[in-house]
């Protein structure tokens, strides 16, 4: 008798919590947050996701495909997906961006050389009709690397003054020392927030 | 997932039969919503490895739509899911493209914290890893290897050994070898063994590196009884090559250590490796034997199994071995495992005594129908060892296997028991009636056609020398009227061959073939027309040449000929007494050190093959005027092997000529030779016409000379040997630029003796009715007949048959190259051949077993007198 009880306020217990759950869960929508991290090989992608998930600088190695993970940013959870920037991987992005919510984009500060890869890379990806409505934050990272171009010089390299219909927004990072990347992710939440 | 299949079943049917390809294809879209429903495609993902597993093709388009689709099922933290993930991964990684997308997903899983995907996904990794991409993952997979998880290790070592697939992945293998080794010291059976197999599969190629690991390995006590079993499959492959005798070698040695381990599996193991071992004397099968007993009389039912197969075929050989075991394959007659009972039957078939036969076979009548075609062939088998062993009881046996032909069964049984039929037949005269009977019923209600053609073609051949052949007529009319166009061909050539061996049938056998003329095939009615006119023509040699004694032209050269003849019409017409004879056995003498050192040094030799006649590859036949090649000698070597000059000796026989052939291989590099010709001492007879030189060959070079001679007139002197050198200049050269040095020298080289022998100028010609061939030749031919005597070798009778053979040159007729059983006492051989010029040679030898050496009486039948002569006296 006792115990057929205790087994109602389970469940009683239980969709009352889900109540609530869903209450909060509306604020952001039902959903996982959708991000995809893309970029030039070696510009820290992996570096940057790990980061975001445990809190520290893990060892990586080149990225062949992809890495998928759960972050949680301020009680928001996103679905984060790491491709890999090696020039045979790049053809494989497309596979991946529908229903995206927000691309990152990670420069490597220091690669002066590749800027001009980056800037096609990421106008080509631009163009695609499925990342229409995904909103952009483009991360200057290894900022903490002595003779890196300033967030100026990359906003100009990258040609963003041209970019039309698009939110975004560049910061400067440097995932090694977690600098930056707190900023980076508020703005996305406030950002993502107000276009829901 | 399993409770929900078993809850489909329950409500009856397999809820995945029926699956359409497309709107499974459709369905696996689900997989790109996001968030993922891992139930949903979990259900997905299964009706995919379904639709693969029973062998639906998927187009690399579709493959790899799903594949794509399917890596989008990483972002979801579904252990099930997940585990289908890699499955799925593995099925489609040979179909689509780009597969190396999840290599990094599967990195993260294999070295993650979840036991439960690290072996799963070492499997699927390995499956998508080409040899460019296996170096990035190969630091992972040696972790792997080692990992103290036996799952993990086990998964690893499983997965290596599918990647040396790839031969030159096994170099990235290969670099594991020292964690390959750490793994072998597993605690793990399984590890062990994976780790044992391992090794095995790199080092397969290196076989002092194996014997190395075996004999390591036989010394210390390994862990794993699966292990033990490969090593000693291992130990029994080196075994069947070693030149020691068994009771000396280690390695046989720990085999037989092996039937006293304490696990039952490595046990069986060894004593089925003991069984199996060529020449295993029965000293050494009994230890093996008396283990098998023992396991006769398991509570286990795959153990009885197991023994009472490998008794089965311990019988086959040495059925005096396994008589001790009688008692126990008697209890498992009544096993309730009826493949069980089918072997224990058998295998007494094979041992017991010709009483028991009868008692037997009842028993077997009693569950035949209840055991499957693989085990009825195997009842069929022993059926056919035991007409052999006990000839008088054919009567009985033959009943018990046309009951078997009436039965429902796949073709492959049906084939075996027309077999045995056949086989029988023609051991036993006395159940050729019988047999022929039973064969014709079954041809009644058979829907095999290769084998009603085949039984069709026996009754052509056997029936009309049976006491009453027009009973077959019946049969084989009925094929004509009821059959397919195939089976119609062969019976209207069946019937044709009675109306030319049964005069009393011929009237009536031609009315049915000029019915068979309107038939609508084309083949069926070219046949009843050719056979028709053949017999109108009453020519008594056409019709033997045709219809009762068939040609025996080689076939391949006859096409060509024929080929050539619509490409190119000349007024000549083709003549089929001058086409090559089709050689029936080819001899298959190759001394292997001998190749092996000719082809070091040369590229291929030419070979001259009856197949490439017209003397395509000698000279200028066209003034010899020989006529067609009508063989040519397997070539022999006239020099040691490791000399200087490597030559040997190709004899192509013409009619009444002879070309020999000289392939001369320089194996020095600081030689040319130049000028080179043979200098023969032709025998009295002989006639020499011309010769061939070459002119030069350099360092692994080879050339040819060629020397033209007559054959005597006399065929007596045929036979004969001509001392042979070589003459050439040799001059030195620089061995790296190969450049002359000097103006060289005459050297004379002596070669070994060129022999002219009988086989040389035979040709083997199989028939099938030797013995009426013989008697017609009786009236016809020339006989000589002489008595020898040679002394017994070790094979006994068999021995001495095989020497005629070989000496002679002529196919054996009917089997009677065959002394069965081996230790008879008396023994009759029926030779037939074809000597050069087409002369035809039938000979009888007689041979009887007298204290320690065989007596001979040779009768030969030609239709030259002095051939006949020449063949005797070749045995003398």
């Amino acid at each position: 008798m006792g115990k057929a009880t205790s087994a109602n306020v389970v469940c009683y217990d239980s969709v009352l919590y889900r109540g609530f759950y869903s209450y909060f869960k509306s604020l952001f929508g039902e959903k996982e947050l959708r991000i995809l991290i893309l970029g030039l090989d070696g510009a820290g992608k992996t570096t940057i996701l790990y980061r975001l998930q445990v809190g520290e600088v893990v060892t990586t190695i080149p990225t062949i495909g992809f890495n998928v993970e759960q972050v949680t940013y301020k009680n928001i959870k996103f679905q984060v997906w790491d491709l890999g920037g090696q020039t045979s991987i790049r053809p494989y992005w497309r596979c991946y961006y529908s229903n995206t919510d927000a691309v990152v984009y990670v420069i490597d500060s220091v690669d002066r050389e590749r800027m001009g890869i980056a800037k096609d890379e990421l106008m080509y990806m631009l163009k695609e009709e499925e990342l229409n409505g995904a909103i952009l934050t483009i991360l200057a990272n290894k900022q903490d690397v002595e003779g890196c171009m300033n967030v100026t010089e990359i906003h100009q390299a990258l040609g963003l003054d041209s970019l039309k219909n698009r939110t975004f927004q560049i910061f400067k990072t440097s995932a090694k020392k977690g600098i930056g990347l707190d900023e980076a992710m508020d703005w996305l939440c406030n950002t993502l927030q107000n276009h829901k | 997932m399993f409770k929900r299949k078993s809850k489909c079943v329950f409500k009856g049917g397999n809820p995945y039969q029926n699956l359409e390809k497309t709107s499974v294809l459709q369905e696996a879209r689900t997989f790109n919503d996001t968030p993922v429903n891992p139930r949903k495609c979990t259900h997905i993902l299964t009706k995919i490895l379904y639709m693969i597993n029973q062998g639906e093709q998927l187009g690399t388009a579709e493959a790899t739509e799903t594949f794509f689709a399917m890596t989008k099922l990483f972002q979801s933290r579904d252990i099930i899911l997940r585990r289908m993930v890699y499955l799925g991964i593995k099925e489609l990684s040979a179909i689509a493209e780009d597969v190396i997308i999840v290599t990094s997903s599967l990195t993260k899983d294999m070295t993650g914290k979840e036991d439960t995907y690290r072996a799963a996904a070492i499997r699927a990794l390995c499956s998508i890893t080409d040899v460019s991409m296996l170096q990035t993952i190969e630091r992972y997979m040696k972790q792997a290897i080692v990992d103290k998880n036996p799952g993990i290790s086990s998964a690893a070592l499983v997965s290596c050994l599918h990647l040396c697939k790839n031969t030159s992945a096994t170099d990235i293998v290969k670099r594991s070898l020292n964690e390959i080794q750490e793994a072998l010291n597993s605690d793990n059976v399984m590890v062990q063994y994976h780790a044992l197999g391992l090794l095995f599969h790199i080092r397969k190629t290196d076989r002092l590196a194996v014997t190395k690991l075996v004999a390591k390995l036989t010394k210390i006590n390994m862990k794993s009884p699966f292990a033990v079993c490969m090593l000693i499959r291992m130990a029994c492959k080196l075994l069947e090559e070693e030149t020691i005798p068994r009771s000396e070698s280690p390695l046989f040695e720990f085999v037989e250590s092996c039937i006293r381990h304490k696990s039952e599996t490595v046990v069986y193991e060894a004593a089925h490796a003991i069984v199996h071992l060529s020449g295993t004397g029965a000293r050494h099968l009994a230890p093996a034997v008396s283990v098998l007993q023992l396991f006769c009389s398991s509570a286990k039912p795959t153990l009885r199994f197991a023994a009472v197969r490998t008794l089965n075929k311990v019988a086959m050989e040495h059925p005096s071995t396994v008589t001790a075991c009688n008692l126990d394959l008697e209890n498992l007659i009544s096993d309730s495992n009826r493949s069980v009972a089918t072997l224990a039957i058998t295998t007494l078939l094979k041992t017991g005594a010709e009483a028991s036969v009868d008692r037997l076979m009842k028993q077997i009548a009693t569950f035949v129908n209840e055991i499957s075609d693989e085990f009825k062939i195997v009842v069929v088998q022993a059926i056919r060892a035991l007409c052999s062993k006990f000839p008088r009881k054919h009567t009985v046996l033959m009943n018990f296997l046309s009951g078997m032909l009436r039965e429902e069964g796949g073709l492959e049984y049906k084939a075996s028991i027309a077999d045995t039929i056949i086989a029988i037949i023609e051991e036993n005269p006395e159940a050729k009636e019988i047999g022929l009977a039973h064969l014709c019923e079954f041809i009644e209600d058979c829907e095999h056609t290769s084998l009603t053609v085949r039984i069709l073609h026996l009754l052509g051949k056997e029936g009309p020398r049976t006491k009453q052949p027009s009973r077959f007529i019946r049969f084989i009319y009925n094929r004509v009227i009821l059959e397919g166009a195939v089976v119609r061909a062969a019976a209207v050539g069946a019937m044709a061959k009675y109306a030319a061996n049964c005069e009393m049938l011929n009237d009536s056998i031609k009315v049915l073939l000029k019915r068979c003329c309107l038939d609508v095939d084309d083949e069926v009615r070219d046949r009843a027309t050719f056979y028709s006119q053949l017999l109108s023509s009453n020519n008594r040699q056409l019709i033997t040449d045709y219809l009762s004694e068939p040609m025996h032209v080689s076939l391949p050269v006859l096409e060509k000929t024929c080929q050539d003849y619509v490409l190119n019409p000349t007024k000549e017409r083709i003549r089929l007494n001058e086409l090559p004879v089709d050689i029936v056995v080819k001899n298959v003498s190759q001394e292997p050190t001998r190749k092996q050192n000719v082809d070091n040094a040369v590229n291929k030799p030419v070979e001259v093959t009856v197949e490439n006649v017209d003397g395509q590859k000698l000279p200028s036949l066209v003034d010899l005027d020989a006529g067609k090649l009508f063989c040519s000698s397997e070539p022999s070597m006239l020099t040691e092997p490791e000399t200087e000059y490597v030559v040997r000796c190709t004899k192509h026989i013409f009619n009444h000529h002879l070309v020999l052939q000289f392939e001369i291989t320089n194996t020095l590099d600081d030689q040319i030779l130049e000028d080179i010709s043979v200098a023969l001492d032709v025998s009295e007879g002989f006639q020499y016409l011309n010769e061939f030189k070459c002119p030069s060959i350099k360092y692994q070079e080879t050339g040819n000379v060629y020397v033209y001679l007559k054959f005597p007139d006399d065929s007596v002197d045929a036979i004969a040997s001509f001392t042979a050198k070589m003459k050439f200049i040799v001059k030195d050269c620089d061995p790296l630029t190969g450049e002359v040095q000097d103006d060289g020298y005459q050297e004379d080289y002596r070669l070994e003796d060129v022999e002219m022998t009988l086989k040389d100028q035979m040709i083997k010609v199989k028939v099938g009715n030797w013995d009426s061939l013989w008697e017609e030749a009786k009236s016809v031919c020339f006989e000589v007949q002489e008595t020898f005597a040679l002394p017994l070798t070790s094979g006994g009778l068999s021995d001495t048959v095989s020497q005629i053979i070989s000496f002679l040159g002529m196919a054996a007729a009917n089997n009677s190259e065959n002394v069965h059983p081996p230790n008879k006492s008396s023994h009759i051989v029926n030779l037939a051949g074809m000597m050069r010029g087409n002369c035809k040679v039938l000979a009888q030898a007689k041979l009887a077993l007298s204290e320690n050496s065989v007596t001979i009486q040779l009768t030969v039948r030609s239709t030259d007198e002095r051939v006949a002569e020449l063949v005797v006296s070749t045995l003398d």
